[in-house]
């Protein structure tokens, strides 16, 4: 059975006026259906304003379809008493780490999830250990977040929604305010996650290179799916992506060009090692 | 306008326990109409550099120099300064506060005590040079989108007319094209007033693209200061630094090791497309 899976999933919002008269309706997402296996790793891309992030709010209940049905396990997350179920199942990450920290301490803070579950007090201190070790940052525990650099911060967050132990966590552009170093530490701690513990892992996106691990992409656009499939079918298509306002890593674009050149290159190259066994061929 | 910072050192909350060392004996000239990417990891020090710029702090010792007037000394100006070097913060959007673009824009001029038609006529200016059209004039900023609203934020800069421009993380968050869109934009703009542009970024692909001079902060010192093919020459201690070469580099790197004869100093696509074709016989 599917961990997530949307039904013909519409999302529309009124527009109001200052006075609450109705402007006008927005579909954010346009009758979208898919299904995430257990233990995936999927990434989603599309343009600002595409639809992603709203798509993402339904996958935990933060946001309820308009039209259609979204199953978490099985279950409808717009049934109210499947809310804490589905909100247990499905973690969220969001972009700004800032936002996402309440705790003085780094332990505190991871525990404070667990807590609100009414989980017993040895058990807290358990999850709060196997889940800061989980990202690396056990030895940090003792720390106050605010001294903490991004990336360290954001793994703090994503420690604190493994401690309540979800079988799925939703990344909304986790390392769009990370330097290099960040960015890999946590898409390094999301892919452990998926790897070792079979979390299965949704993240958005839109740095191209985070995604060329991921077993599934689907990109959005105008709240529909635009394309969807395995990185090297996503990334043969460049000119499309293009028109989608994407892009591809720079190693893609280069073998890309290379076979515009007229070299007998294949579409779709997506690591350094690739492209230089694809030029090994072309000698 | 010439900037010159001299033996500056900036330590945080000194004489006491919790005393560190942002800024340690920076020196660096920035000439008229240069294109500087500013690069470093996260607490290397590049906010609190340009902070230092336009006066919201001041050295602990060693000074900043703006056409030789030392910034520090009583009775200098900070207010006029501050609308020569325009500093646009990280997400800017967030300091919208207007109830229409228009009057968003207008803020910054009228404070400096302009009259109310030029301060219109920059505003509209500024908006133009920013790329939004007229329809989005009288809207609420709050009902565009992400990148339309980091647009409106860089006008409400632009139209101070400043000589320096100063934009920290323009592009975060923004996706590929909106980024492509917003560098071009400085590129044109610059091109047009010939203000000089300091950008700080995190994408060594970014300011490899458009920088003509990077300057490296690492623990609080310039690393290194020279154009991009100089800088990213130091693969190794990049890498140390938590920082890196872009992409495309990178690549290349992997390329000589595999044995194929190719230049390593390559830091665009379009560069490597050449050198490749070339080393192949093509």
């Amino acid at each position: 059975m599917a961990i997530i899976k949307t039904d013909n999933l519409t999302f529309e919002y009124i527009r109001r006026d200052e006075e609450g008269n109705v402007e006008g309706i927005t579909t954010a997402v346009d009758n979208v259906s898919f299904e995430i296996k257990r233990g995936e790793f999927v990434a989603i891309l599309g343009h600002n304003g595409s639809g992603k992030s709203t798509l993402a709010k339904h996958l935990n209940a933060i946001l309820f379809p308009t039209e259609g049905t979204v199953f978490v396990d099985g279950k409808d997350t717009s049934e109210d008493a499947n809310l804490w179920d589905v909100r247990e199942t499905v973690g969220m990450v969001f972009q700004n780490p800032d936002n996402q920290i309440i705790g003085q301490v780094v332990e505190e803070d991871v525990g404070f999830g667990p807590e609100n579950l009414g989980v017993p007090t040895a058990e807290i201190w358990e999850r709060m250990e196997e889940s800061l070790k989980a990202v690396g940052m056990y030895e940090f525990r003792k720390k106050s977040p605010n001294r903490l650099s991004g990336g360290q911060k954001q793994r703090v967050s994503i420690a604190g929604v493994l401690a309540m132990h979800p079988q799925c966590i939703v990344l909304d552009e986790p390392t769009a305010m990370l330097d290099p170093i960040g960015r890999k530490e946590v898409i390094r701690a999301v892919r452990a996650l998926n790897d070792v513990e079979k979390i299965t892992a949704i993240l958005i996106t839109h740095y191209m290179d985070e995604i060329v691990h991921a077993d599934k992409v689907i990109v959005m656009d105008k709240g529909k799916i635009a394309m969807a499939g395995t990185p090297r079918e996503i990334f043969s298509q460049v000119d499309k992506l293009k028109s989608l306002s994407l892009d591809v890593p720079q190693v893609t674009m280069c073998a890309h060009k290379l076979r515009e050149a007229g070299l007998n290159i294949p579409e779709g190259i997506l690591t350094n090692d690739e492209f230089v066994k694809a030029l090994q061929q072309c000698q | 306008m010439s900037i010159i910072v001299n033996h500056l050192t900036y330590r945080y909350n000194p004489g006491t326990a919790m005393e560190s060392t942002a800024l340690d004996d920076i020196n660096l000239k920035i000439e008229d109409g240069e294109f500087i990417g500013l690069i470093g990891h996260t607490g290397s020090g590049k906010s609190t550099l340009v902070q230092q710029l336009n006066g919201i702090l001041k050295p602990t010792s060693g000074g900043v120099y703006v056409d030789g007037a030392d910034i520090g000394d009583d009775g200098y100006d900070l207010k006029k300064l501050r609308g020569e070097v325009g500093l646009v913060f990280q997400y800017p959007e967030h300091q919208l506060f207007e109830t229409d673009v228009f009057k968003d824009v207008c803020f910054g001029p009228k404070n400096l005590g302009l009259t109310q038609k030029e301060t219109e006529l920059r505003a509209y200016e500024a908006l133009k040079q920013v790329g939004i059209a007229d329809e989005y004039f009288y809207q609420s900023p709050f009902d565009l989108s992400g990148g339309q609203k980091r647009r409106v934020a860089i006008a409400g800069v632009l139209a101070m007319k400043p000589k320096v421009l100063i934009l920290d993380e323009p592009t975060a968050g923004l996706d590929p094209k909106g980024r492509d869109e917003l560098l071009d934009k400085l590129t044109s703009i610059r091109q047009d007033t010939g203000c000089t542009i300091i950008l700080v970024s995190h994408s060594m692909e970014d300011v490899a693209r458009y920088a003509d001079r990077i300057v490296v902060m690492h623990k609080g010192r310039i690393a290194f200061d020279d154009t991009p093919m100089e800088v990213f020459k130091h693969r190794d201690e990049l890498k140390e630094m938590g920082l890196g070469v872009p992409g495309i580099t990178e690549t290349m790197y992997k390329l000589k090791d595999a044995g194929f004869p190719v230049s390593t100093d390559i830091i665009t696509v379009d560069t490597a497309v050449t050198e490749i074709m070339k080393v192949l016989g093509r």
